[in-house]
């Protein structure tokens, strides 16, 4: 394997450690994913153009990618206000509440696919106090925005937190003892400092978001045209032995999750390069 | 708490009050619902909905599952961070960026593969056939989808803990004549017990809450190809919402466990390190 070959070290086990590093990588993860796009490769381009373009699969699109991104917007706004909390005030039960912005990653989506959409179910805890003024949440598009707002959460909040910590105390002070107020010191000082890791959490989510699952068929009600998402559509097909037309969404969705992933590196880059040169 | 620079109490406790009001709202409702729902016909209905024997063996199922891929990712984990820490290769980025893979594919792409590899319409479904081997809507399939789905979790938690160690400790090891299993099992893991305790909790929590790929591999044979998470939406679909709720609250459960174990785990390496400003998130945020 010449890519492989390392530098001389005194330490044992490179050899092993690495081949079976390789060797695992590729059973699991590389072949399976590379003979799915292998088989979507040997479709004709025309059967494939047929199947993107169908009129369900491009309101899936729609509705996955808008209702990512209205998610992910609530995400920046909420999940910098809770990282700033956390990091700059005390107040009691903080550490409960830091815990807590984990919940979505611990939570299995399938619990949190229920737990939501009883909540928001016309006679639900809160749907019932939205129905009178004529908000509907359950079986909505913007059900689907409320579970992958839950989800989404974490990625905005810990991506920003660490940034908000390492933040340098004195160039505020120099802002605000040069008069600035302190909604200009966030604004023009705090915030730009802010949007690498801000932008990173709000990609990170966003891709979560799109490819999300279980926390979303429950509430969406998965109404063709509707209220369907990518990946329930994919899960529609090969419940009706439509392997081209499952492979062909799963190509495709598999490309923008790399393409999302690429974004988030170069923002994280980006953030790096920010944190470490003032 | 002295800062120079901090705003009035106003603003402070309208911003506290605001971001609390948004955790209530999206996280502790509906975790508060869970449990409320599993008891809203009292504890024995409850406990009828545990025992049942298409949960208990949900339960074992889920146990299974969880019990093959954590410690086949936990092996992949430790070979793949003594290769990428300690070494210098090259290649070693694009080795990183793939073994990332997972967390940024669909769960419902993980279960998708499998199923064009080894169902009947796959490329090897055929043969599997012929031999009679069921891989896909059976047993062998749910395990791969965990195994997919959890593969870069501690691996992830133990690259950047064990690059920042370094390789002096294990260098002075074998110079002074220890075998590499004795450096490894003497140096080294007790450098990263807790990284590797924290990587092993995440990885069995989405082991054991995974619903997406499962439910694509799984084929839902009540008794027999149901993991919690899948009986939990049988049940839900049933409108059985008590039951459903019931077998829902011990994975809520679990996360709960989760989120302590993983605070303690932190609060530990903070202790053990003092810098408080690497505390672990990058498992989480991957």
């Amino acid at each position: 394997m010449p890519i492989l070959n390392k530098r001389h070290s005194v330490l044992p086990g490179f050899g092993i450690a690495a081949g079976y590093t390789v060797l695992y990588l590729s059973l699991i993860v590389l072949m399976p994913l590379a003979a799915m796009a292998l088989r979507a490769a040997t479709m004709s381009p025309g059967d494939i153009w047929a199947l993107i373009t169908d009129a369900r699969v491009i309101a899936a699109c729609k509705l996955s990618f808008g209702a990512s991104f209205a998610a992910a917007l609530v995400n920046i706004v909420f999940g910098l206000l809770v990282a700033w909390v956390l990091v700059r005030y005390s107040f009691p039960g903080k550490h409960i509440v830091d815990a807590l912005v984990d919940l979505p990653f611990a939570l299995p989506t399938a619990v949190a696919g229920i737990a939501l959409t009883t909540l928001y179910a016309p006679n639900g805890w809160l749907g019932k106090l939205l129905a009178p003024i004529g908000i509907k949440v359950a079986y909505t598009p913007l059900g689907i925005i409320v579970a992958l707002t839950f989800i989404g959460l974490p990625f905005v909040v810990r991506t920003v937190q660490p940034v908000l910590e390492d933040l340098d105390r004195e160039i505020e002070e120099a802002a605000m003892s040069l008069g600035a107020t302190r909604l200009q010191t966030f604004l023009r000082v705090l915030l730009p400092s802010v949007l690498p890791a801000l932008l990173a959490g709000f990609a990170m989510a966003f891709a979560r978001a799109v490819g999300e699952y279980g926390s979303v068929v429950f509430i969406s009600g998965n109404m063709p045209m509707k209220t369907e998402i990518l990946p329930l559509l994919i899960m529609t097909k090969l419940e009706q032995f439509d392997y081209a037309g499952a492979t062909v969404i799963g190509v495709l969705m598999l490309v923008i999750s790399f393409v999302l992933l690429f974004i988030v590196n170069l923002l994280q880059r980006w953030s790096g390069n920010r944190a470490t040169s003032h | 708490m002295s800062h120079t620079v901090r705003e009035t109490a106003i603003v402070r406790w309208t911003l506290i009050i605001l971001a609390l009001l948004f955790m209530i709202l999206f996280l502790v409702l509906p975790l508060a619902l869970v449990f409320v729902q599993a008891l809203e016909k009292g504890v024995t209905a409850y406990w009828k909905a545990l025992a049942d024997p298409d949960a208990v063996s949900a339960i074992k199922l889920t146990v299974i599952a969880a019990a093959i891929a954590v410690p086949a990712n936990l092996v992949f984990g430790i070979a793949a961070s003594w290769a990428i820490a300690k070494f210098h290769f090259r290649g070693k980025n694009v080795l990183l960026t793939l073994i990332d893979v997972p967390f940024s594919v669909s769960p419902v792409i993980s279960g998708l593969i499998y199923v064009l590899l080894f169902g009947l319409q796959g490329w090897l479904g055929p043969w599997l056939y012929e031999h009679d081997i069921q891989i896909v809507f059976a047993v062998p399939g749910i395990v791969l989808a965990t195994i997919f789905v959890t593969f870069p979790f501690v691996a992830r938690e133990l690259i950047p803990l064990m690059e920042q160690q370094g390789t002096e400790e294990e260098e002075a090891a074998i110079l002074l004549g220890a075998s590499g299993i004795k450096t490894f099992l003497r140096v080294t893991i007790p450098n990263i017990k807790w990284g590797l305790l924290y990587g092993v909790i995440l990885c069995n929590a989405r082991a054991m809450g995974e619903f997406g790929a499962v439910s694509v591999v799984s084929g839902h044979v009540r008794g027999q190809t149901n993991t919690v998470p899948l009986h939990v939406e049988i049940l839900y679909n049933e409108y059985n919402f008590v039951a459903a709720f019931a077998v829902a609250s011990i994975l809520a459960f679990l996360a709960l466990v989760t989120l302590m174990l993983k605070s303690f785990v932190e609060w530990n390496t903070l202790r053990v390190q003092k810098k408080p400003d690497q505390i672990n998130t990058e498992g989480l945020t991957a």
